[in-house]
């Protein structure tokens, strides 16, 4: 049984053919739509979520499945003190697949040691979530085409943002990438990224402070919001949250193919006045978000079919 | 000069750095064992001006030679038997260490969940660097 807890679970190969699914199912999302009839996806997140909850539910909703759930770990047994080992135990019997949110670290590896079923990790605390990641990537691939000689700028938080750890480690493994890392000292890339991945794999980066100088070399740009439940100090959150705002004033600096993504929610970090801007596709990424994890659901409950993808993709 | 009665058969933990054995002593658990240990510090040696030496009486079922890679993988482990050393064992960083060290990242499952078992592997040989398996958090090796 396969899970997917981290990006690199994966192949490359089943990258791109999870890909090569969710672009089919967007194409023909009727072929796809009793897919899942008579299956349940439980959605165990113990921290608030709206995109990533509402995504996993409306993709299995439109794959004809069932969803049970909860929301909050308030309105769980988690609140009675239950270990997460012992409700996946519980939740086996009840569901067919589960995602799972969780705020401490390495939660749904934990799931996964103990679950019968697939466990697909929906976040936990800021160390992973492969699912943006999945549709990080179905983005690029699905605007830019490919993934090989992209120099892609990520900036904000990058310390605390488990999105970019996630979409480094993932966008490592294709060729001629360049990244552009755009935050304040306090909120650098984790050391193992920056040894394990960068340098280990001798992948150019630049580590600079101004967003100004690094726009113009961009062909993507992924902005993200600095946390407040990452910080344990409301100063330090204070201090760092508004040093990064994309305006359109900035936009101007990007050249004409350079996209914006954003893992959303937003707070600041992007001035509405850019959601018109033709190059900042944040909202479009939500769409492939959901084809993505409707391809991954079909992955990993073993679902595909013959003629699933036709030899033109 | 002291001496110390030899063992017939038992462990001799040879080229602990000095200073270093008590430390051994409480990660390896040997105040558990209910046989002789002998804990010898400040030795002259000449590969290394002074070591320590833990002599511990009885078989290689008593210590745990994982742990005793992570904590120092530069010691030689002598197997004793009828008073002579009948065998020298050299040490290697174990891939994997279970419930030895503890992850202190307070983010990680592991500081809410306490019946979870603490898994460090081993990611970066040249450098000594473990990961804990649940969050990625690193530690080095303790007590070089």
């Amino acid at each position: 049984m396969r899970h997917l807890i981290s990006p690199l679970d994966f192949t490359t190969e089943e990258i791109d053919h999870i890909l090569d699914l969710a672009a089919d199912i967007e194409r023909r999302p009727e072929r796809y739509a009793h897919r899942c009839d008579g299956k349940v996806l439980a959605t165990l997140f113990y921290e608030p979520s709206t995109r990533t909850r509402l995504s996993f539910e409306s993709a299995m909703l439109h794959l004809g499945g069932q969803v049970l759930g909860f929301a909050s770990a308030d309105s769980s047994s988690a609140a009675k003190g239950e270990s997460v080992s012992d409700t996946i135990r519980m939740i086996s019997c009840y569901a067919d697949i589960a995602a799972m949110r969780h705020p401490k670290e390495g939660a749904a590896m934990v799931a996964s040691l103990h679950a019968s079923i697939p466990v697909i990790n929906g976040g936990d605390g800021g160390h992973q979530h492969p699912t943006q990641t999945l549709t990080d990537l179905h983005t690029i691939r699905s605007i830019k085409g490919h993934f090989s000689g992209l120099t892609v700028g990520f900036c904000g938080d990058l310390k605390f943002g488990r999105t970019v750890h996630s979409l480094i480690n993932a966008l490592s493994r294709y060729p001629d990438m360049k990244f552009i890392l755009i935050s304040p000292k306090e909120l650098r890339i984790p050391d193992y990224l920056r040894e394990n991945v960068l340098e280990k794999k001798g992948i150019p980066y630049e580590e600079v402070t101004s967003l100004d100088n690094a726009l113009p070399k961009l062909d993507i740009l992924y902005m993200t919001r600095v946390q407040k439940e990452r910080f344990f100090s409301e100063d330090e959150y204070l201090r760092l949250r508004d040093l990064y705002i994309l305006t359109r004033e900035k936009m101007s600096l990007a050249g004409p193919d350079c996209i914006v993504m954003h893992p959303l929610p937003r707070v600041n970090e992007i001035s509405v006045e850019v959601d018109d801007d033709p190059r900042a596709v944040y909202f479009r990424q939500v769409n492939y978000g959901k084809f993505a994890r409707m391809a991954l659901i079909l992955f990993l409950l073993g679902l595909e079919e013959p003629g699933d993808l036709p030899e033109s993709l | 000069m002291l001496y110390i009665t030899g063992l017939k058969e038992g462990i001799v933990l040879d080229h602990i750095k000095a200073g270093m054995a008590m430390k051994i002593y409480r990660y390896m658990n040997l105040d558990k064992l209910d046989t002789e240990v002998a804990i010898i510090k400040n030795v002259r040696s000449s590969k290394m001006g002074r070591k320590d030496i833990i002599k511990i009486e009885g078989g290689l079922d008593r210590i745990d030679l994982d742990v005793l890679g992570y904590l120092d993988h530069a010691i030689t482990v002598n197997i004793i038997r009828d008073d002579k050393i009948v065998e020298k064992r050299s040490l290697k960083l174990p891939r994997k260490i279970t419930n030895v060290i503890h992850c202190k990242n307070p983010r990680c499952i592991t500081s809410i969940e306490q019946e979870l078992p603490h898994v460090f592997v081993l990611s970066d040989e040249e450098h000594e660097i473990y990961r804990c398996a649940y969050c990625e958090e690193t530690y080095g090796t303790k007590v070089k």
